[in-house]
């Protein structure tokens, strides 16, 4: 792939990228979120079209507009989330589109006998009979790996392919990586993992925001140049923290959080002790725990194990509703998600999670007046450019929306302050102003947990830092104590014991 | 030059309005049905204009009209408000039947009451009845997270095979008839013209609605039932407990769906008898598309279909015309309705050729 680039709205996703593998390789591709290797990879199997750019294929220039022509020039894509259809059989899963006929009929002895021929040839074991909806989650990605061959693919990208893995699956994985490579294939792993780049790959190439910042062989290299060169020289680590007071009094504490969905462990023993009156950043690769502990601590999903103290109450059995009542603050990560509801107006938004509070209501009728005024008040308050409080809050720039919703939680002054990705997604003047905004939260004595995936954001606001990774909490620090290299290292699990083995 | 932009633009904003859809996708159903009734060979003119005269000539018909509209008035707004709270309640006939059987046992074995205080009771174990059989499919979507459609439709089912045995072994009343005992008569519905089907239940109809919107606009009860609907991530996350608010929602639309049943028994047939429905719960659900989920536009949805419902009978009457034609004019406004897109590019049509001009 040469000069690709590709712009979404005024980001640039792949600036000038050149990319290559080699025949026969295991090619990394390493970066941090937003760094443009999945845009990069999407482009490689036709499901998105670069602004510029080319892709040559065996050194044949190949012009890949959507992903059955991807797959016809021998490339396949195994993605995070798997696309197979639950209640058929492997073989189906396997055939399904590029099935062998007896006359107009599918021919189903023919298509178990290939799909057995394939699993052995490389040692991909699975039973052909068996109903997708059954297979445990490294079998069903063992049978993508093998629908990609099936299509007779010699490039085979996987997308992040252990983050829903358990270790020993990973290993098991690996193995038949490994089996590919003798057999002449080609693959790419999108991944933020370190260690498993070092155990697998042959060479790596780095991404960081859009651009390429080099590739390097594994065997040349060591997991340390690679962290660093992944967080890159974009973290400012100038801080104009104002000089943080001695903590105040525990604002929420977390103990021993175990959590466990679909039976792998999302948090592990998670310890947190939030104070009144500073910042706690907790930092990561996303999807390494984070939106799950915030789930756990707003109350909406129950934690396998541990205790939640907000000020001096346990609380049992949180819920969203009980977690609001005793002033802890959300701000969810994806505001369209779980923090607006578009259809509604900017006032009924402003109400939501206080809805019962006397401002806006009286038992149980809405104050329109009442809440109204609340709502122009918030309004002018937080600098939001709407047509009024009756706008609906899908007329608003993303901006905006979540300034709404940063404005309902702050107005209510709760105590404590769960602000998932606050800056997700907005301008660079809502940025500086969320920024402004959270600094006098946490100077009017609120305890602020900060939950993002921009380094820059956790460091220029933290009091401390914690860093997840792995469902994990690795490190937990003052920001003065990490430098890019610390960084680097806990974000892809290598400062911790070895994990991979 | 201007002035075409402006025009255009007005136009496609008036496109945007739910009543303006619903009014086109109604003359629109019109001009296809008459177009199909024109290939059959009979004279749409002919048909419209008798279903006209069935449904608006004279008081009487007029009366009659108002009085099939009722029971739709109160089903369609059983769907709306389920609708309203993301919960798509099909299981009002069932509910229709349950409350009606209520309000006809109340009705039969309660006695010695004055009217104003037996008809009132008859509601409200109509109401009861309904929204409780309506709670149980809550109950099952929540602890199997089941989908509340084939909940309610099976619920259906047992509804009215559960009546029928009530009526036809429990409380048979003597006779050949499969139907329970008249009720007393102080419960049955004072009329509001004589010998017609219309009587005071049209007025809580008309009750039901100023309530179900003012549930909607102004309480906290239907700010969280709107929330819900609208996006349950957002109303979880602002600490709407929402298992308590879909059986809520449910108990809602089961009691307005039972006091059709309650209307028809008391009004209409002072008994419950097998199969009195007509299917007002299904066409609940139409009434309801069509009035877009809003209390006002159920209501004046319903009073249309009333007006089909009743304009068919003098069709049929009056022409050779077969009256099952109205279910085809009732089930391409229901098309329309749910395909906005067309009616977005039929008007945009319309729009153009007034822009050449």
């Amino acid at each position: 792939m040469k000069g690709i680039t590709k712009r979404f709205a005024s980001t640039l996703a792949n600036d000038h990228v050149d990319f290559s593998v080699e025949k026969g390789e295991i090619h990394s591709l390493l970066g941090e979120n937003g760094a443009g290797k999945t845009t990069l990879m999407h482009i490689l199997y036709g499901m998105t079209i670069p602004d510029e750019g080319e892709v040559y294929v065996n050194g044949h220039k190949a012009n890949i507009t959507s992903p059955r022509e991807a797959i016809n020039n021998g490339i396949a894509m195994v993605h995070q989330h798997f696309m197979l259809v639950e209640p058929m059989t492997v073989t189906e899963n396997i055939v399904l589109g590029y099935e062998p006929r007896k006359g107009l009929c599918f021919d189903k002895s023919v298509a178990v006998q290939q799909v057995s021929e394939l699993s052995k040839q490389y040692g991909l074991f699975i039973d052909p009979y068996a109903k997708v909806a059954d297979l445990d989650v490294g079998t069903k990605q063992r049978l993508e790996i093998l629908k990609a061959l099936y299509r007779k693919a010699d490039i085979l990208i996987l997308d992040e392919p252990t983050a829903v893995l358990t270790r020993g699956e990973v290993d098991d994985l690996f193995r038949v990586l490994r089996t590919l490579r003798a057999n002449g294939k080609t693959i790419i792993i999108i991944t933020h993992k370190l260690g498993e780049i070092m155990a697998i790959s042959d060479r790596v190439t780095v991404l960081n925001n859009g651009k390429l910042i080099g590739v390097y062989k594994t065997a040349e290299t060591n997991s340390a140049e690679l962290a660093e060169r992944m967080v890159g020289r974009h973290v400012s680590f100038s801080v104009q923290r104002t000089a943080t007071e001695k903590p105040g009094p525990i604002a929420l504490q977390l103990d021993n959080i175990h959590y466990i969905k679909n039976r792998v462990t999302k948090l592990r023993d998670i310890n947190l002790r939030l104070h009144s009156g500073e910042v706690l950043g907790i930092a990561g690769v996303e999807g390494n725990g984070q939106t799950e502990l915030v789930e756990i601590i707003t109350g909406l999903v129950a934690a396998s194990q541990g205790r939640i103290i907000v000020g001096n109450t346990e609380v049992p059995h949180p819920t969203p509703h009980r977690m609001i009542d005793l002033g802890v603050g959300h701000i969810p990560e994806d505001r369209n998600h779980r923090g607006l509801i578009s259809s509604f107006s900017i006032r009924e938004n402003i109400m939501l999670g206080y809805q019962t509070k006397s401002v806006f209501s009286h038992r149980g009728l809405i104050d329109i007046t009442s809440s109204n005024n609340y709502a122009k008040k918030v309004l002018q308050e937080y600098i939001i450019k709407a047509t009024g409080t009756e706008a609906l809050a899908s007329s608003l720039s993303g901006g905006n929306q979540q300034k709404v919703v940063i404005g309902r939680v702050l107005s209510q002054n709760p105590n404590v302050i769960i602000a998932a990705q606050p800056t997700r997604g907005v301008d660079i003047g809502a940025i500086e102003y969320i920024h402004q905004e959270i600094i006098r939260m946490k100077e009017s004595g609120k305890g602020v947990l900060l939950v993002s995936a921009e380094l820059e954001e956790v460091v220029k606001l933290s009091d401390r830092i914690a860093i997840m990774y792995a469902g994990e909490i690795v490190a937990l620090d003052t920001p003065d104590n990490f430098d890019e290299y610390r960084f680097g290292t806990l974000m892809t699990g290598l400062g911790k014991r070895k994990d991979s083995d | 030059m201007n002035f075409k932009s402006v025009k255009k633009l007005s136009f496609s904003k008036l496109a945007q309005s739910p009543i303006v859809i619903s009014l086109f996708s109604l003359i629109l159903s019109l001009v296809v049905s008459g177009i199909i009734m024109a290939f059959a060979g009979f004279s749409p003119l002919e048909a419209y204009g008798a279903m006209f005269v069935g449904a608006f000539g004279g008081l009487s018909n007029f009366a009659d009209t108002l009085g099939i509209a009722t029971p739709l008035i109160f089903t369609g707004l059983a769907v709306t408000i389920a609708m309203r709270g993301g919960i798509l309640n099909v299981g009002c006939e069932g509910q229709l039947y349950i409350g009606g059987m209520a309000a006809a046992l109340t009705g039969a074995y309660v006695k010695g009451l004055p009217a104003i205080i037996h008809i009132p009771i008859c509601f409200l174990a109509a109401m009861l009845a309904g929204g409780l059989w309506a709670v149980l499919a809550g109950v099952i979507k929540i602890r199997a997270n089941a989908n509340e459609v084939i909940i309610t439709i099976m619920l259906n089912y047992i509804a009215i095979y559960l009546t029928d045995y009530l009526a036809s072994y429990v409380f048979k009343a003597d006779g050949m008839v499969v139907k329970t005992n008249e009720i007393m008569h102080s419960a049955v519905l004072p009329q509001l013209y004589p010998h017609s089907r219309l009587t005071i239940g049209l007025l809580f109809a008309l009750l039901a609605m100023v309530f179900i919107a003012w549930i909607l606009k102004s309480t906290i009860l239907g700010y969280n039932i709107r929330a819900l609907g609208q996006n349950p991530y957002a109303a979880e996350a602002g600490g709407i407990r929402k298992n308590r608010m879909i059986l809520f929602t449910f108990l809602l639309s089961g009691a307005l769906a039972g006091m059709a049943g309650a209307i028809e028994v008391q009004g209409v047939h002072t008994y419950f008898i097998s199969n009195f429905s007509n299917g007002y719960g299904w066409d609940g659900l139409a009434t309801s598309v069509l009035g877009q989920y809003n209390p006002f536009g159920t209501v004046l949805a319903s009073l249309f279909y009333g007006a089909m419902r009743n304009g068919a009978t003098m069709m049929d009457r009056m022409t050779k015309m077969p009256p099952d034609f109205v279910v085809i004019m009732q089930a391409l406004a229901i098309i329309f309705i749910a395909t906005p897109s067309i009616i977005r590019k039929v008007m945009s049509i319309f729009a153009k050729r007034r822009g050449q001009i």
